[in-house]
């Protein structure tokens, strides 16, 4: 346990208020890392407005000790991925209803639940640690709270090629479910997996997914965040990569008061790829809209790639933060890394923070970031207008050929053809 | 088909006159071509013709088929007919050229109140159109002249320009950037589209475009009005003396 803060500290506050009110599980074979956790998350503390890697966003609503309730959208839309063929395990807020979700059986890929894991299970040594280790050398409070106190999750180990793409569902039922779940991937060398999330989760949803490639393993991941307006969320994607391994991921977020994603990538084998890419469409007209994106990649291994595409689309007061770094250790040589964002600001009233950092460590590298903040271009607006489409279809699609780039890192068709249906619908909603 | 009278146009930001007077009528099945020296105005009355922001009419009419082109916003110009290939088309990363083609072509037959052509029927459109441009499938599916060449981008102006099938062309500058057998590709293009019913207005600079675009009539613009009107001769008249004798006369 750490040592009592003094008085008056904020930061200690804070974090013991929200101790006290957490619902810390007993037992099983993860008791030992999250006890672990706890101490972590108590010698860290949890963030606070003051702190370099929250100055853009505010962490108050997710580290307050209750979550504030978030009116339940009623949406209409089909399931996103429902015309692929995933086996699909639901959470409604976070509760596993085994009703709603397939067999959890598949060749070449074991599935089990955190939950319901018994004491001695292949994840045992391995939850938390990746987590753990993405504390340093920028502490990440939330994460450490959650492998502390995740309710459930799931544990997939995958030794083959996975037949099927996985969907993790988390459905948003009750205005005030305040939901942790943790989930830990292991992808034996060579073995391939497509995992898709999508769902809001609940009002206030902290995720947290370790994933370990092993040499030459593939990993395609995409993600769609809920539509409910006023739901806060906080989720932290931790990847080991090994040699030859290739990492993909892809999140889009639509609508939500508060979103921050973190990815925290550790390429440590040579030869492998890991992207990092998000769509984001924002309108605060119906409620505050504020998504983060925070991103930390670091080359530990030779001649690995890494690219990270961010954009977002803001309108009515809406605002996108991005905060990506690129670290190349010492020996990483013949890195390519590569890191753009970019916002469209549909009117004034909008903003986008960004700020993209390097830092080199080797001598034969080729690493590069820019970002930019820009309207609708007036031009392709006339040239679209002037061969008769109409104005407000013209800037949709506009704002999906802004949007393509990240979209074009989702290597499925059939799935980036899912994105872009659910952006159009997003678009047609607003005209 | 084309009437314009007496247009007077300036700059919206600034109180820069350009358009000082034009009157020009381009009849059904004609060919006009306009040709003037840098800055006389040829580039802003296509602009203003087919509604870009940024000017101010302050006097005068612009009327096709007797309705109001000035009143309309630039997609009701399209969908009543008005068509302008651009000096500069624009790249639109992420647009597949033919989502692009598609999605224009049924927007204006729903202005019409026409009905939406199916993808199989206008599958076989684009495919016979940019057979003859030498236009090939690749570039039918790269996004909307990212990447093309200068002579890609001119003979993709009039790829949409046949699809569209409008009633009234400009052509602002098509010759500029293209070599000699682009540009007879693009002529081959518009000439397939003289069918006696469409109307062409046909911008440049010089008159080697109009060795393959022949056209009915000529007009000469220097400082945003219409000097001299006159037949194909006096294209080559411009082509041996340059501008300076016309506009010496004209003023």
């Amino acid at each position: 346990m750490a040592a009592p803060k003094p008085r008056g500290d904020l930061r200690a506050e804070i974090t013991a208020a929200r101790i006290a009110a957490l619902d810390l599980p007993q037992g099983g074979f993860t008791a030992a890392a999250r006890k672990e956790a706890l101490a972590r998350l108590q010698a860290m503390g949890l963030p606070t407005r003051r702190d370099e890697y929250w100055k853009y966003t505010d962490p108050t609503a997710l580290t307050a000790p209750e979550a504030a309730p978030a009116a339940v959208l009623a949406d209409d839309e089909p399931p996103v991925f429902g015309a692929l063929d995933a086996l699909k395990i639901v959470f409604v807020d976070g509760l596993f209803d085994a009703a709603a979700s397939d067999d959890l059986s598949l060749a070449g890929i074991e599935i089990s639940r955190l939950a319901e894991a018994g004491d001695i299970h292949w994840a045992k040594g391995l939850y938390g640690t990746l987590e753990a280790k993405g504390q340093v050398p920028v502490a990440r409070p939330l994460a450490a709270l959650n492998s502390a106190a995740a309710s459930d999750g799931v544990l997939i180990r995958v030794t083959g090629r996975a037949p099927r793409p996985v969907e993790l569902i988390y459905r948003h039922e009750s205005e005030a479910s305040d939901v942790i779940l943790h989930h830990f991937v292991k992808i034996d060398p060579q073995a391939e997996l497509t995992l898709l999330e999508s769902g809001p989760g609940a009002a206030r949803f902290n995720a947290v997914m370790e994933v370990d490639l092993g040499a030459g393993a593939r990993f395609h991941h995409i993600r769609v965040q809920g539509r409910d307006h006023h739901r806060r969320a906080v989720t932290h994607l931790f990847a080991r990569i090994a040699a030859g391994a290739l990492f993909k991921s892809f999140t889009l977020t639509m609508n939500g008061a508060l979103t921050r994603n973190e990815a925290v990538l550790d390429i440590a084998g040579d030869n492998a790829v890991a992207h990092v890419a998000g769509a984001v469409v924002g309108d605060a007209k119906t409620a505050p809209f504020h998504q983060d994106d925070t991103v930390f990649v670091t080359h530990d291994a030779v001649g690995c790639e890494s690219r990270q595409v961010f954009k977002k689309v803001l309108k009515n007061g809406a605002t996108g933060v991005f905060q990506g770094k690129i670290l190349v250790r010492p020996g990483a040589q013949k890195t390519d890394g590569y890191q753009i964002s970019q916002s469209l600001l549909l009117d004034g009233d909008s903003q986008f923070l960004a700020k993209p950092e390097l830092e080199i460590y080797a001598d034969d590298v080729k690493c590069s970031h820019g970002s930019t903040s820009g309207a609708i271009d007036e031009t392709a607006l006339f040239y679209l207008r002037s061969r008769g489409v109409p104005l407000a279809e013209a800037q949709s699609l506009l704002v999906l050929s802004f949007l393509a780039d990240a979209i074009a890192e989702i290597e499925e068709a059939a799935i980036a053809d899912a994105i872009t249906q659910r952006l159009e619908g997003w678009l047609a909603r607003r005209r | 088909m084309l009437e314009i009278k007496n247009l007077h146009v300036k700059l919206e930001d600034e109180d820069k006159v350009i358009l000082k007077g034009v009157d020009l009528t381009v009849e059904a099945g004609k060919v006009h071509a306009i040709m003037g020296p840098n800055g006389s105005g040829k580039s802003t009355l296509s602009y203003v013709l087919s509604g870009r922001d940024g000017y101010r009419v302050t006097e005068g009419s612009a009327t096709l088929d007797g309705a109001d082109l000035l009143a309309m916003a630039p997609e009701e110009r399209a969908a009543a007919g008005l068509f302008l290939a651009f000096q500069y088309p624009v790249e639109i990363p992420g647009v597949g050229n033919m989502t692009f083609l598609r999605t224009a072509v049924n927007a204006q037959r729903k202005a019409r109140g026409e009905e939406e052509v199916s993808a199989a029927d206008f599958l076989k459109l684009v495919r016979a159109q940019a057979k003859m441009l030498n236009i090939d499938a690749d570039m039918l599916k790269r996004p909307v002249n990212v990447g093309f060449s200068g002579g890609e981008k001119k003979r993709n102006e009039i790829l949409q320009m046949a699809i569209l099938a409008p009633r009234m062309c400009i052509l602002d500058e098509t010759d500029s950037g293209l070599d000699v057998d682009a540009m007879r590709l693009v002529a081959d293009g518009v000439n397939a589209l003289r069918d006696g019913k469409r109307g062409f207005l046909v911008i440049t600079h010089y008159q080697r475009l109009l060795d393959h675009i022949k056209p009915d009539v000529v007009h000469i613009m220097a400082d945003g009005r219409i000097v001299r009107t006159g037949g194909p001769e006096l294209a080559l008249e411009v082509e041996r003396n340059g501008y300076a004798d016309i506009l010496a006369e004209a003023i």
